[in-house]
């Protein structure tokens, strides 16, 4: 027994050691969304640290002090049925610590999920990624331009990314800046984040994908507005447009490096949303719409 | 030769080669063995056509020690393969294999058929029957799994295994991305041993509602009879789910349905709602049975009576209501807005309540207890602090907020292997530990068992404790390999260490049964721990009939009633015993079934045909009938009793 506390210990100790050292991902945010999980992140785990040390303490407690070699051969154990308080009091504290986790996950499920507090008024930037085997396909519809495998935006303004999937089921995950969304093929879902400080974020696909799903990773970069406006500029003074039969090629399983275009694919391949979704959601479309369904989606 | 082209592996490797080397030996070696030793008959007699209910038993359980094996070898292949960054031991598309493979074998053929292996063993005698309720249907339900098992295990010689995960995710699933025969094995190994488990629930219920001695109301059940009963009815509610699930699939797959696919009005997460619709409640179904020998223990070796027994029958219940309330905390990420995760979130959190009592009610059992160190003891301490660090960390991803960090990640794998392993595979080395002697009529060696247990505990701590750090880092679960600037190396060097002292556990526990056949000794006599509850008020090995007289119950701990508060047990005299007839139906059924399965898999409609009306052969043979069983005579009764030294 008390080995194996020695080694839960030592574990913890570790984690500690790798939690202050080199920060994990998660546990060091560079955007509001990202530092309301890891807060929510540290609360959980100071909560739930105080169970397990309560649930171990007693174990060693009852273990060591009801051990059979320190008891006389005829100590005969007492027959106990449950006792009304007692067992009130071990489902009262369960209850207030899940009342209190409960209010915490709501309340910052609602934050996530909402453009960041103080940036409610700004005009978001509007970003499309679209996943294929085992690709990201980024789309600038205001900026009219279109990269593959990494993605710029810049800081201090809320970004919208609109997640969908060519393909299998995919769930988009840049750590450092927010949690995961699923990308499918038949509608769109949103992430709401800011970046606060300029840098390069690891990013990737989350959900098992097939073959190439180790690597169907990207990097997304924040800079600040002037050096994002000046990125934008170089852009479309530098790269090639993007075609239809290009994007086709694009869409071809396989691995591709950084790739620039202007113009985006929304244009001849639009995002399954509004008029092009797979199924309603809760959209106020006329049901008219439900004879698109069927081709709206036809990857060619 | 185009007809046999589908056969091929689509994707050989040396290692699939030597595998199919190793199944081929393996088969030669028990024909010629059982040839040799003139054994067919006896195991065509005594096992192939038994209704016993311990047999039946017996064979999930060694069944269950086998995929223990095959689903331990994928689990040691993908640590191994994951150890040091940029591996090539496996080649991405053998990893994605393995580890689908790894989840089904051990979910599905490993804990299930473990806990119902248990189940059978133990419940009938815990209730003082002669068997259960449907002898013959439970011959049915473990012939169904077995041939689903081995349908599921020949799919990496023939034809390529199963690829898109235990999850088997849509539309990754359907043939657009896995063009391989390997989902349709996966539809039809589960559908066929998830229609045995269906036959099981409904089973056991009527035996338990049915079927119990005299007196044995029931709030005075033991514990392992009542987690037996919830687990049963979770499982009538939660597989017809899964059987349409896999036939919408199948339908999908094979016969180009359009329910899971992403165009022509199908929906991909549909699939992911109805499994986990049934994959949530499975999850209950896996831990309950595992509470419930958690209670026979500790009550034993604390030489207690189990504290809170109302509590712990009420948590039970108020557990497998809300399992069915939760499965949406299994896609947070789906991106169906913050009320309805919040509403998953807080239904999630809310069955840490119950588990919690029974963690508290465990650690009562002990209070003023006389605890004794045995090795079913030892793994019932250490899942206490393991089980509860499962526990809470599966509250910190009931969090939807948190989750969508966490999804996805090894610390999501890192959860839930804490609750499994430390729940169900440590309550079922515990159990049958604690129930060999019922079974076999010795001991396993404690000492050996002692360094099983260390070996096991230690090297799960080390093999999974790291995945927690590595997922709050960006290591996604999944993932054949990882570049070394990421530095998820050295604490995945760790889990692979890990992993294989996990293994060395596995030898050693696997030897313990080898040793303790030879060396240990056979005069265990009734009552070799102390125990409490009735199964041990009859002898060790269990005579066929169970009890020569039915016993009269007054309480949840009946025979310890019997030995310190002169409870008197068996009042009646003894009479003949009227008892079922072996059949060879279920055993043919199943093999009909198995074709069954192989040629929808590959498509070869006139198999399907052929075996289907097999199968309904079967059913009509068993309809026509007559088999009123037959008796055990007084006199084979008084002769068994007296070789058993029976006084009772």
């Amino acid at each position: 027994m008390k080995v194996k506390l020695g080694l839960i210990l030592i574990m913890m100790f570790i984690s500690s050691i790798l939690a202050g050292c080199e920060p994990l991902l998660v546990l060091n945010p560079k955007g509001p969304q990202a530092e309301t999980t890891a807060n929510v992140i540290w609360i959980s785990i100071f909560t739930m640290a105080v169970i397990v040390i309560v649930v171990i303490t007693l174990l060693i407690i009852m273990v060591y002090k009801y051990r059979a070699s320190k008891q006389s051969e005829d100590y005969e154990p007492p027959h106990i049925e449950g006792n009304p308080l007692v067992e009130t009091i071990i489902v009262a504290i369960p209850v207030i610590i899940v009342i209190f986790l409960s209010i915490v996950s709501v309340k910052s499920t609602y934050e996530v999920e909402s453009v960041p507090e103080g940036y409610e008024n700004e005009d978001p930037l509007v970003i499309y990624a679209s996943s294929s085997n085992w690709k990201w396909h980024f789309s600038y519809p205001e900026q009219d331009i279109e990269t593959v495998n990494y993605v710029i935006m810049p800081t201090n303004r809320p970004i919208e990314f609109r997640l969908y999937s060519y393909g299998p089921i995919t769930s988009f995950w840049i750590p450092q800046l927010a949690g995961q969304k699923y990308a499918m093929a038949d509608m769109v879902t949103k992430i709401n984040l800011v970046a606060e400080t300029p840098g390069d974020y690891p990013g990737r696909n989350a959900n098992f994908s097939g073959e190439g799903f180790a690597k169907n990773s990207f990097v997304a970069t924040a800079l600040t507005p002037e050096e994002f406006d000046k990125w934008i500029d170089e852009i479309h003074s530098t790269a090639e447009p993007l075609t239809e039969e290009e994007f086709d090629q694009l869409l071809e399983p396989g691995h591709l490096g950084q790739l620039t275009f202007t113009g985006t694919h929304l244009e001849f391949a639009p995002a399954p949303e509004g008029e092009h979704a797979g199924h309603h959601h809760g959209t106020s479309e006329d049901d008219n719409d439900n004879e698109n369904h069927s081709n709206s989606l036809i990857i060619k | 030769m185009e007809f046999f082209e589908r056969f091929a592996i689509p994707h050989p490797s040396p290692l699939i080669y030597a595998s199919m080397v190793g199944i081929g030996l393996t088969v030669i070696a028990i024909v010629i063995g059982l040839t040799y030793f003139k054994k067919w008959g006896y195991l065509w007699r005594e096992w192939l056509t038994t209704v016993d209910h311990k047999r039946i038993g017996l064979m999930y359980i060694i069944s269950a020690i086998l995929m223990l094996f095959r689903g331990g070898v994928d689990g040691i292949m993908m640590r191994l393969q994951t150890a040091v960054p940029d591996n090539t031991f496996l080649d991405a598309q053998h990893y994605n294999e393995v580890f689908t493979t790894h989840g089904i074998v051990m979910i599905i053929f490993m804990a299930m058929a473990f806990i119902i292996g248990m189940m059978n063993f133990v419940v009938p005698l815990q209730i003082g029957a002669r068997d259960v309720a449907f002898p013959r249907l439970n011959a049915i339900s473990f012939w169904l799994y077995f041939a689903g098992a081995m349908l599921f295990n020949i799919s990496f010689v023939i034809g390529g295994s199963p690829d898109a995960g235990w999850t088997n995710y849509f539309p990754l699933a359907g043939t657009d991305f896995s063009q391989s025969v390997g989902v349709n094995y996966y539809m039809w190994a589960l559908q066929i041993s998830g229609l045995g488990t269906l036959m099981t629930g409904i089973n056991f219920i009527v035996t338990i509602l049915k079927m119990r001695a005299p007196g044995m109301t029931l709030m005075k059940m033991p514990m392992f009879t009542w987690s037996a009963l919830i687990t049963n009815v979770i499982i009538v509610f939660a597989f017809p789910v899964l059987t349409i699930a896999l036939l919408m699939g199948t339908f999908d797959r094979q016969f180009g349905t359009h329910f899971f696919a992403s165009t022509n009005g199908g929906m991909d997460m549909l699939w992911a709602n109805l499994f986990w619709v049934w994959g949530h409640p499975e999850v209950y179904i896996l831990i309950l049975p595992a509470f419930g020998v958690y209670s026979e223990v500790i009550a034993t070796f604390s030489s207690r009576n189990l504290y809170g027994y109302k509590s712990m029958v009420g948590s039970m219940v108020l557990i497998s209501f809300m399992s069915f309330l939760v499965w949406v905390h299994h896609f947070f990420t789906m991106g169906h807005g913050p009320l309805v995760n919040g509403i998953f979130s807080v239904t999630t959190m809310a069955i840490a309540v119950p588990t919690g009592i029974k963690i508290f009610n465990w650690l009562l059992t002990m209070w003023k207890g006389k605890i004794r160190f045995t090795v079913p003891m030892l793994y019932s301490i250490g899942f206490i602090p393991l089980f509860t660090i499962g526990g809470v960390t599966g509250v910190m991803l009931a969090i939807a907020s948190a989750d969508y960090q966490y999804h996805n990640t090894m610390f999501l794998v890192a959860h839930f292997h804490n609750v499994i392993i430390p729940g169900v595979v440590f309550a079922m080395l515990a159990g049958l530990t604690y129930w060999w002697p019922k079974m076999f009529g010795f001991m396993l060696n404690e000492r050996i068992g002692k360094w099983g247990f260390w070996f096991l505990s230690i090297g799960f701590c080390l093999a999974f404790f790291p995945m927690y750090i590595t997922g709050l880092d960006g290591q996604a679960r999944r993932m054949f390999t990882y570049s070394a600037e990421t530095g998820f190396g050295p604490l995945n060097m760790v889990s692979f260490i890990g992993a294989a002292l996990m293994a060395i556990a596995f030898i050693l526990i696997v030897y313990n049964v080898y040793y303790s056949f030879r060396y240990a000794p056979r005069n265990v006599g009734q009552d070799p721990w102390d125990a409490r509850s009735l199964e041990w008020a009859t002898h060790n090995p269990v005579p066929e009939y169970n009890f020569a007289v039915t016993p009269e119950v007054n309480s949840s701990q009946a025979f310890w009633d019997s030995k310190k508060n002169n409870h008197q047990l068996f009042k009646e005299k003894r009479s003949k015993i009227h008892m079922p007839n072996n059949s060879g139906v279920p055993v043919i059924m199943a093999g009909f079934f198995f074709v069954f399965g192989f040629s929808f898999v590959f498509s070869i409609w006139i198999g399907v045909i052929i075996a289907a009306l097999g199968i309904f052969a079967c059913m009509a043979y068993r309809t026509f009938e007559n088999d009123h069983g037959r008796y055990i005579s007084l006199k084979e009764i008084e002769e068994t009793e007296k070789k058993y030294g029976g006084a009772k």
